[in-house]
């Protein structure tokens, strides 16, 4: 059956065929017959955003917390350049959403027509891959493969550009199945030969760790369950990068905490002194591998991706597997227990037992005493009263950002969204949005700085519109504290711009969107406070007043290996030398 | 013509060819991409270049199968081993590109390219400007009393060394196409 519809109808069909309940978008002349379809029917929820920049954050806040693809929908010109730094952070997250952008009509490209802009040539390198559908005709099939292609081998960003005259045009809908999508076709299957050197060396291992990353997540909540089992099962230490956390259990016996410039001690440590180094689905960051060339100089590396590019990019491997991780973690298990499920178990408990004495370095220890809250002290107080709840966390980019990571457990996947690869301020409060849109009735919590927070705080408009129940929890340090912490170790104690001299009430802001504000300065209030959040029915925005000059520790300098880390506020003057200054 | 037979979407080869080799040494490479010939793709791929830092020596592109709407992209390009690797992955990555070939490691591969040489003088220089043509098989395709358009096809080295010779003689002006390459033998 051929079945003849409007180019905007067909939109609306193919989100509905690829299971789409969600749209987050904004309207505008372009995309104005697409408005028009949605407003006449009922299956597709779409959520006024206040800003397109907010509508693609909250399409990544929705798919990070599903594992589906988030849909975001914006009009031409303007529309579409908002959404490029959304589209970026999807980029260097590995994010699956798809842009719909409206274009003036094709016979208008290229005349600077009103809200005229090339929106496929500026999203070229800031999507995994884009189209300008020039015909009704084609327009669904090149929907479909824009679900395939995001959703498939390494997950990304993808925009589908529809000029006006297209979305008025009648054409043939054409089904997903219907619809070419061998176009792109990534290997998921690991190479078995390698699978079978790697357990080899795993069954030898005297001091082995596995270095996880957001690749676990993305390839889905199986792989999750299977790295559980290995690691249970071989008993390796575990750590993971910002953008893995949950995949193992941050209660799990084997945890080592998060690595990286803001990890824990321990988990450096152990990467640095490592004889085999498993990375499943990271992407060795410059986040992650300090000093390239004193990175974990002992060990065997192992690196598991679904990326041939990610292989031998920064750091050579020993052994490169390019494979899903699932496919390849259930291949490992499979060869792993067919071949005697063998440890070096002697050597293992030497090694745990060194992890044990680094755990003693207590890296997160921080000092709670008088009158002013801790930002530490905060977050540990919000995971001490929330841990319980079916809870989900976004932050914005700064020192709370990696106060959260370190001081909020997360026990299982998708649950812990936030900007790693773009650091994009003004991430967390759409991404809280998006995240609640598809969990209406979980606890949805923005971790934000003050600064971070004011860059997309317009979305409240969007919370309250839509009943969403989001906590803006704000630890408020009245400096862009990051760069204000840069500035301290690396400039001179020359704090160039980096407070802000006007901050809003946030407390009366919340009112003047209609919703509720909190304040809270006082440690003993803190509790009290945080309760009043959660049980608030509808959404907050928390302001926690938290000491202004404390600096994110551990801290491994730009330039440094990993086993120089900074500890605590002992000697951080000029620690940045020339070679790391020059770094980000 | 026939659709040729490439499998597409396939980036992946043996996790073996993935082994590092990270010497210093900058090597030259000729790489041959196969393209859906779609709006765009070439931007793709020159965007790529561009935005990583790569470098591109010469590109040349046309269609080279009209019913399956294939083209074919010859990039030759300097880097590093690692920067080379590198660089075939990232093409690989393109939705639209089918293949990469890397035609310099891939066995013998045979490479050529087109080049246009407006060549002005009179008297003894025109004479020997005929004369070296004549030996490097450059046909004249124009001619004036006081000007020659050779058209010489070969190695780039070649076209190099004759563009070295024209110099003296009146060049005023080359075009070039840039390297087309093929292997060898039937495969
Ligand atoms: C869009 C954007 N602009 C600038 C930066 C650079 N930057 C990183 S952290 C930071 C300060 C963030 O301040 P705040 O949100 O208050 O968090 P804090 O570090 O104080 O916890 C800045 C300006 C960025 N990451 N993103
Ligand atoms: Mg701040």
């Amino acid at each position: 059956m051929t079945r003849q519809m409007t180019g905007a109808k067909m939109v609306v069909q193919a989100l509905k065929d690829q299971g789409v309940d969600t749209v987050f978008g904004y309207p505008g002349g372009a995309v104005l017959p697409i408005y028009d379809e949605i407003f006449q029917q009922n299956d597709i929820r779409h959520i006024l955003v206040r800003h397109e920049q907010g509508a693609v954050h909250a399409a990544e806040g929705y798919a990070r917390s599903t594992g589906k693809v988030g849909v975001a929908l914006v009009t031409s010109g303007p529309g579409a350049t908002n959404a490029v730094t959304g589209l970026t952070d999807a980029l260097l997250d590995s994010i699956p959403i798809l842009v719909l952008t409206g274009q003036v009509p094709t016979f208008m490209i290229g005349s600077d027509a009103f809200q005229e802009a090339d929106t496929v040539g500026i999203t070229r390198p800031c999507t995994k891959h884009n189209w300008l559908a020039k015909d009704t005709d084609t327009l669904a099939e090149t929907l479909h493969q824009a679900f395939h292609v995001a959703q498939s081998g390494r997950p990304g960003p993808v925009l589908v550009d529809i000029p006006k005259d297209v979305q008025f045009a009648n054409g043939t809908y054409t089904a997903p199945e219907k619809s070419d999508t061998s176009i792109y076709a990534p290997e998921t299957k690991g190479d078995i030969t390698a699978i079978n050197e790697l357990v080899e060396a795993l069954e030898k291992a005297e001091r082995p760790v596995f270095y996880t990353g957001g690749g676990v997540i993305n390839s889905g909540p199986k792989a999750s369950k299977l790295l559980r089992e290995l690691v249970d099962a071989t008993g390796i230490p575990i750590t993971s990068t910002l953008m893995g956390l949950g995949a193992y259990p941050a209660s799990g016996e084997n945890w080592l905490g998060m690595l990286g410039m803001h990890g824990l001690y321990e988990a450096n440590m152990a990467m640095h002194d490592c004889d085999l180094m498993i990375n499943i689905g990271a992407r060795f960051d410059d986040r992650i591998t300090g000093l390239i060339s004193a990175f974990s100089p002992g060990s065997k590396k192992v690196h598991i991706d679904i990326d041939p590019s990610s292989i031998n990019k920064v750091i050579p491997a020993d052994i490169p597997i390019v494979g899903d991780v699932e496919s390849v973690l259930t291949d490992i298990l499979k060869v792993w227990k067919a071949r005697g499920r063998t440890v070096n178990r002697e050597a293992i408990a030497k090694w745990q037992s060194q992890i044990s004495d680094w755990r003693k370095v207590e890296c997160l220890k921080y000092v709670q005493e008088g009158k002013t809250i801790k930002p530490q002290y905060a977050l540990e107080r919000l995971e001490a009263l929330t841990k319980d709840h079916d809870r989900y966390i976004t932050t914005e980019v700064g020192q709370h950002q990696m106060w959260a990571a370190q001081y909020l457990g997360f026990e299982d996947p998708n649950r812990w969204m936030t900007s790693g690869g773009l650091g994009t301020m003004g991430y967390g409060t759409p991404a809280s949005i998006g995240a609640q849109v598809a969990h209406p009735d979980s606890l949805v919590i923005n971790v934000a700085g003050e600064a971070s927070w004011l860059m997309n705080m317009q979305e409240m408009g969007t919370a309250v519109q839509f009943r969403l129940p989001v906590k803006q929890f704000i630890l408020n340090n009245e400096r862009l504290g990051m760069v204000r912490q840069w500035q301290e170790l690396l400039h001179g104690e020359r704090y160039s711009h980096s407070w802000s001299e006007a901050l809003p009430d946030f407390v009366k802001l919340a009112e003047a969107f209609g919703a509720k504000g909190i304040l809270c300065s006082d440690p003993d209030d803190l509790d009290d406070a945080i309760m009043e959040m959660i049980n608030y029915d509808g959404p907050v925005i928390f302001d926690c007043l938290v000491e202004k000059h404390e600096n994110c520790f551990p801290m491994i300098p730009s330039g440094k290996p990993h086993n120089e880390m900074l500890l605590g506020e002992a000697s951080t003057q000029g620690v940045i030398q020339a070679g790391g200054a020059v770094m980000v | 013509m026939a659709a040729l037979k490439i499998k597409k979407g396939s980036t992946s080869h043996s996790a073996y060819n993935l082994r590092p080799n990270f010497s210093d040494e900058v090597e030259t490479h000729t790489l041959a991409v196969l393209v859906d010939n779609e709006p765009g793709v070439l931007a793709r791929v020159i965007g790529l270049f561009s935005g990583r830092g790569y470098n591109i020596e010469s590109l040349t592109v046309a269609e080279v199968d009209h019913t399956g709407h294939l083209s074919r992209i010859t990039v030759v390009t300097t880097g590093t081993p690692q920067v080379i690797e590198q660089i075939k992955a990232q093409l690989g990555r393109i939705v639209p590109v089918h293949a990469v070939h890397d035609l310099t490691v891939e066995g013998a591969s045979v490479e050529r390219e087109l080049a246009l040489f407006k060549v002005a003088g009179t008297g003894e220089k025109r004479v020997e400007a005929l004369r070296l043509a004549d030996i490097f098989r450059a046909n004249a395709v124009d001619s004036t009393l006081e000007s020659f358009v050779f058209e010489l096809t070969g190695t780039p080295s070649k076209i190099d060394a004759f563009a070295d010779l024209m110099r003296p003689l009146g060049l005023i002006e080359v075009a070039r196409t840039g390297v087309a390459a093929l292997s060898r033998g039937a495969e």
